[in-house]
């Protein structure tokens, strides 16, 4: 039997070696960590604003750097919709009520498209994104999903490519310039709509989430993309 | 079967049942059922299934070994604080590892790698095993338990991926003609209760194969 002092003695040392250990660990892989996540929203703007990558030949953190900074160029704009010099990785998409950063896809200086952040809850969890729209500032570009804890196979197929496809070339503004925003609707979407698209099956609150912060964010770019279509 | 291989006859009987024991005959999934929440939450495709079986088998192996280097110094009063302080630290360890160099497959395991915290096996064989026996042994159990549970949990994510998505470590191995003739995917295999179908089939074969009975 040892004693309370032996054992007082015991956890305290256990309890800094070990603690080290992890400070140690996480202070030295939090660079490479950080890259990863950087590397990943990259790559989803790339995604969503139509530069696909090959399922079987993925891109390395060098060809997402190369990419991303050779087509694409990162501005914050304020509530007026008029660009800032502030950083965009400094902003959080999520809570800002001021600062919206936007992606602007560029080939040889023609705009190609843009690309905001969106996010917003679910079923389960918030879904983190990118909604990226053509230069008319009418039209759907594409959509990605990066982060979410919904149910697999069912609002969990918000990160698949069917699901996703649906929303190329929808409008988001109706031909009285109101924004009214993509409705995912029940089951299949009528053909000759340019508001809807396909719901998921079983998934209704996670597609009706999906539908109201949708809205919600692209309001935050109104006044931005109302410029983008008076040209 | 492994434990009449030759290869292994540098390790005296007891180390050789230590380390083979748990891949058949003990197997810690299909006979003592330990583990299997976790077999049912990675086990959707092959590749995260085989990313989760090293995970524990790293984690079970090495905490094992320090358990039991550490087993003549840990007072009795606290010694499940710290097998699950040394099980902890382990976990968090791997957990970042493979935030820092697998991002995408630890995106896709998310919240399970840290719940291997709570896998009983580790900490069954911390304080059933790593107590009483040396080093040595305590490594090969914790090894062939980690393998015992991997086996099971990339048996079951071969059939639910292969019937779930018709495709095997990511490459589609149903042909086109197949699916044109009227075959479906089947949609139940890639949610939860395929695992379980799959699963209670596997533990059925394998207690008939090893003739093991329920008391």
């Amino acid at each position: 039997m040892h004693s309370n002092k032996y054992t007082l003695g015991f956890m305290t040392i256990v309890a800094v070696i070990l603690g080290s250990f992890l400070s140690i660990a996480a202070g030295s892989l939090k660079e490479i960590q950080e890259l990863n996540v950087e590397n990943d929203s990259k790559k989803n703007i790339l995604s969503c604003l139509g530069f696909k990558e090959d399922p079987k030949s993925p891109w390395g953190p060098d060809e997402i750097q190369n990419k991303f900074n050779k087509n694409i160029t990162a501005i914050v704009l304020d509530i007026n919709g008029k660009s800032t010099d502030l950083d965009p990785k400094t902003i959080d998409a999520e809570t800002d009520e001021n600062n919206f950063p936007i992606y602007i896809s560029k080939v040889d200086d023609k705009i190609e498209g843009y690309a905001i952040p969106i996010s917003g809850k679910g079923l389960w969890s918030t879904l983190y994104g990118f909604f990226a729209i053509e230069p008319d500032g009418i039209t759907a570009k594409g959509i990605t999903f990066y982060a979410h804890k919904e149910t697999p196979g069912l609002g969990g197929e918000v990160d698949k490519a069917w699901f996703q496809n649906n929303f190329v070339g929808k409008k988001f503004i109706n031909d009285q310039g109101e924004l009214v925003g993509i409705k995912v609707v029940k089951g299949k979407a009528d053909p000759n709509s340019s508001y809807e698209v396909d719901g998921i099956s079983g998934a209704t609150i996670t597609s009706k989430g999906l539908e109201s912060f949708l809205v919600d964010d692209l309001k935050k770019y109104e006044s931005f993309l109302k410029n983008v279509r008076e040209g | 079967m492994l434990g009449k291989d030759k290869t292994l006859d540098f390790l005296d009987k007891k180390s050789k049942v230590a380390l083979t024991d748990p891949l058949m005959k003990n197997n810690p999934i299909s006979l003592q059922v330990l583990g299997i929440c976790s077999a049912l939450a990675v086990t959707v495709q092959l590749n995260t299934a085989v990313v989760m079986t090293l995970a524990v088998v790293a984690v079970l192996s090495v905490s094992n070994t320090v358990i039991s280097l550490l087993r003549t110094m840990i007072p009795g009063k606290v010694r499940i604080i710290v097998q699950l302080s040394v099980i902890a630290t382990l976990v968090i360890l791997t957990d970042q590892i493979l935030q820092a160099y697998m991002y995408d497959i630890s995106k896709q395991l998310s919240v399970f790698v840290a719940l291997i915290i709570t896998n009983c096996i580790v900490m069954g064989r911390a304080e059933a095993f790593a107590m009483q026996n040396t080093p040595g042994k305590s490594f090969l159990d914790g090894l062939g338990n980690g393998l015992g549970y991997g086996g099971i949990l990339i048996s079951v994510a071969f059939f639910r991926e292969l019937l779930g998505n018709g495709s095997i470590y990511g490459y589609t191995v149903i042909p086109e003609s197949l699916y044109a003739a009227g075959y479906q995917n089947m949609g139940i295999m890639v949610l939860s209760p395929g695992a379980f179908i799959i699963l209670g089939l596997i533990v059925w074969v394998h207690r008939i194969a090893s003739g093991v009975e329920e008391d």
